[in-house]
């Protein structure tokens, strides 16, 4: 039964860490794509347009990549999860269906129409095709999230003597105070990751001293959408989640934050030091008195509930990981800031392009910002647990009851092949895209 | 409100056979037909044009599913784990060679990625049809065994087979040499579709006898559909019952038929359009006739002990279902509309268009 759960677990976490790789780009990309077109309608140079292009390239392999690895995730709920679906499905299943009804189809449709139609409708229509491919990912992304925020602080809902979950108000599911500031904030993570991609590739075509002259434009809008995303990540988004889950989920706000004693007259912020499990403590701690308290309630005396106030069965199972994935999102979030202000620092005294440090800084700092979106991600699903709804219904309960656990082993195995090489063909056609450049070809 | 949304998940996961069917088929047809680079290379792109977005109605057909029959969506996905886990690696390592081929400039490095664009496709149809054998045979609810339910009477969970390979056993696997039969059926409408696509949708130099292919192609479906209605009957003796009571139904046997003997004149028919029409129906008939015939009933018990899942014992509540019959509608309608402008700007032959991201 244990090892079952975590292969579960494990596959879950796998094939969905995998699957965020990409969405995360094409939401942010989205937008910076037709910031491109828009600048194009207006200046009707062709550099903007062919950047926009250039990246809708990006773009559909991402998409592509992440439709073939989207389908498993909506599978496993029923392959792996049986018992949650059967009791949630009356529920998640709405906002799973929208998705699919109101982002994939438009996201998907007009995908193709940008690609292959410009010559065909001209630029106004052209413009908005992307405009709806944006609209279409965004949604998806607040389709998914509005299901997670159920998931987090289920609302709408009614248990039946069977323990099933029956939908009761269909509206609470997006009024859901949850709702608004995760995806908020999830858009500007994925925001961050596609600024920090664009200006990668701006960055290695100016080292490389190829295609330069995009190399210049896409440092520049990358940098610029980098710095205004990576502090909205923070401020505001980043507090309000905070808030949400100090509100909602207390042990979680606990654990992930590291406090294992109450402290009587206001929490301190940790900023470095592993949790010691079997004295519950923090080893080597750096930090700051009162500032926890002060962030969460704006008063620097607030009482916070360490994970001492809890029963061990309410709080997340594996309070180390929680912890890390908490404080590494946290951490680079902040690299982040400090990065692009001195970008843009450059850049507005006209010296980005020559400062050698700072451009293979940007370049290589591209693996980071997916780090930091799927630690946040796992901070958001380990600090759920030992619940699939919050409070209501366990992990444990959640699971097919008919499938062995040597069988998810297998296919835990099998993804994993399969993903090694899906990973290497998706690095070939974004090295390949981006080799070329965005340059349109002369036949 | 349960018949609105079983229909609608209908149409969703026709949809999506008659759209991913043709580029399952055109791998199919790829695998054994294509001979010249050229051909290879335009079956190739007839497929990897559009294979992404036809997935999305899978993906759309599984969210609606979940959403309006969350027990059957638990209860099939986890009973035929194996299966649909293998499906969902032959959906990736299909999507794996249809988009590794354009990236090598040897021989040698095509033809494995053509293989394993083809060998997918052409497994991926079968295990379709295998699926919708499983579904219309029905599984053993509740895994009984001597009278004691193993799990609750809406569980079960099937091997990849048994080894008797009998659909009439206590415990069938999901190969038996019934749902190979249907598995046999589905490869050879697929690939009659797929060629009619693609004739439709290419140039290449093989379409002449793709023709022929069809018309030998649809002898021996005509046979295998001759021949699966009787075993159909052995299997699941209660199949003509809904017919006979509700002779109305019968239009969708009939679409089957009209599909069927209108392909035998595939070499008179002027308009490629037409033939892909024809085989469209087949795909439309086929999996009409066989919910028809299941109706209300989605998953057959074989046991006494436990009831068939029918769309009432496993729909969501009836404000669930009412409230997303709402947001459904306006979805089709715009679904409608996108199709319509994509249909109007990507019509036409494809061998000129620039593919290869």
């Amino acid at each position: 039964m244990e090892d079952m759960i975590f292969y579960d677990r494990l596959q879950f976490a796998f094939t969905i860490t995998f699957h965020y790789i990409f969405p995360q780009l094409t939401m942010g990309l989205s937008l910076m794509i037709v910031y491109f077109k828009w600048k194009f309608l207006r200046t009707k140079i062709d550099k903007y347009n062919n950047a926009a292009k250039f990246f809708m390239k990006i773009f559909a392999i991402n998409f592509t990549m992440g439709v073939v690895t989207g389908i498993p995730m909506e599978f496993q709920f029923g392959t792996n999860w049986a018992k949650f679906s059967e009791l949630t499905g009356g529920i998640i299943g709405q906002t799973l269906a929208m998705e699919g009804m109101f982002s994939f189809f438009l996201e998907s449709s007009f995908l193709a129409l940008f690609i292959f139609g410009e010559k065909l409708m001209g630029q106004k229509l052209h413009f908005l095709t992307g405009f709806l491919v944006f609209l279409g990912s965004w949604a998806s992304g607040w389709f998914i999230l509005a299901t997670n925020a159920w998931m987090q602080h289920p609302v709408g809902y009614e248990i039946l003597d069977n323990g099933k979950f029956v939908l009761e108000n269909f509206s609470a599911l997006f009024t859901n105070p949850w709702l608004l500031p995760a995806f908020l904030h999830n858009q500007m993570a994925s925001v961050v990751t596609s600024a920090f991609v664009m200006s990668s590739i701006g960055a290695f075509y100016i080292l490389r001293n190829k295609h330069s002259e995009y190399g210049k434009l896409f440092l520049k809008t990358g940098v610029v959408f980098g710095l205004i995303s990576s502090v909205l990540v923070a401020f505001p988004t980043g507090d309000w989640n905070a808030k949400n889950v100090a509100k909602y989920q207390p042990g979680t706000f606990a654990a992930m934050e590291g406090i294992f004693e109450t402290e009587e007259a206001g929490a301190e912020i940790v900023l470095i030091g592993q949790p010691n499990m079997v004295e519950k403590k923090l080893d080597n701690k750096i930090a700051v008195p009162n500032i926890l308290s002060f962030l969460t309630y704006q008063e620097w005396h607030k009482q916070i509930p360490g994970m001492d106030q809890f029963d061990a069965d309410e709080l997340p199972d594996n309070i180390p990981a929680l912890y890390y994935s908490y404080h590494i999102m946290v951490g680079l979030g902040t690299i982040f800031i400090g990065v692009m202000a001195l970008a843009l620092f450059f850049l507005w005294r006209k010296k980005l392009y020559n400062i050698k440090p700072l451009l293979w800084t940007i370049m290589f700092l591209v693996p980071f910002p997916y780090i930091a979106n799927i630690t946040g991600w796992y901070t958001a699903e380990l600090g759920r647990q030992p619940y699939l709804v919050y409070g209501l219904l366990r992990t444990s309960d959640g699971i097919s009851p008919t499938v062995s656990s040597g069988n998810t082993l297998f296919t835990l195995l099998g993804f994993v092949a399969l993903y090694m090489l899906l990973g290497l063909l998706f690095l070939v056609l974004v090295g390949k895209t981006i080799n070329e450049g965005p340059t349109p070809k002369t036949h | 409100m349960e018949i609105f949304w079983y229909i609608a998940v209908g149409i969703v996961l026709t949809v999506f056979f008659i759209l991913d069917g043709y580029d399952f088929g055109a791998g199919i047809i790829h695998l054994f037909f294509a001979k010249k680079e050229e051909d290879k290379e335009v079956i190739t792109k007839s497929a990897g044009l559009f294979w992404d977005s036809n997935e999305v109605w899978l993906v759309a057909a599984g969210g609606m599913l979940f959403m309006a029959f969350p027990t059957f969506y638990a209860s099939v996905f986890s009973g035929f784990y194996l299966p649909l886990i293998i499906v969902l690696w032959l959906i990736i390592f299909r999507a794996i060679g249809l988009e590794f081929r354009g990236q090598f400039k040897y021989q040698m490095w095509k033809d494995i990625w053509d293989k394993s664009f083809g060998v997918s496709s052409l497994l991926l149809a079968l295990f379709f049809g295998i699926a919708l054998g499983n579904i219309v045979r029905g599984v053993n609810l509740g895994s009984v065994e001597n009278g004691v339910s193993a799990h609750e009477g809406h569980y079960f969970f099937l091997p990849l087979w048994d080894s008797s390979f009998s659909p009439l056993t206590e415990h069938p696997g999901v190969i038996d040499w019934f749902t190979i039969i249907i598995g046999f059926i589905a490869v050879v409408t697929l690939t009659i579709h797929g060629a009619n696509w693609v004739i439709l949708k290419t140039n290449s130099s093989i379409n002449s006898k793709l023709k022929s292919v069809i018309f030998k192609l649809n002898i021996a479906l005509a046979v295998l559909t001759l021949f699966s209605l009787y075993v159909w009957q052995i299997v699941n003796p209660n199949s003509l019952d809904n017919f006979i009571h509700k002779p109305y139904l019968l239009v969708f046997p009939f679409i089957y038929i009209i599909g069927l003997v209108g392909l035998f004149f595939i070499k008179k028919i002027k308009k490629d359009s037409h033939a892909f029409v024809l085989s469209t129906l087949l795909i439309l008939g086929g999996i009409t006739s066989s919910l028809a015939s299941l109706f209300p009933v989605i998953l057959p018990s074989i046991n006494d002990t436990h009831e068939d899942l029918t769309i009432y014992n496993t729909a969501a509540s009836e404000y669930g279902l009412s409230v997303a019959m709402t947001w459904g509608i306006i979805g089709f309608i715009l679904l409608f509309v996108y199709m319509i402008i994509q249909k109007r700007l990507m019509g036409g032959k494809i061998d000129h268009m620039d593919y290869g991201h």
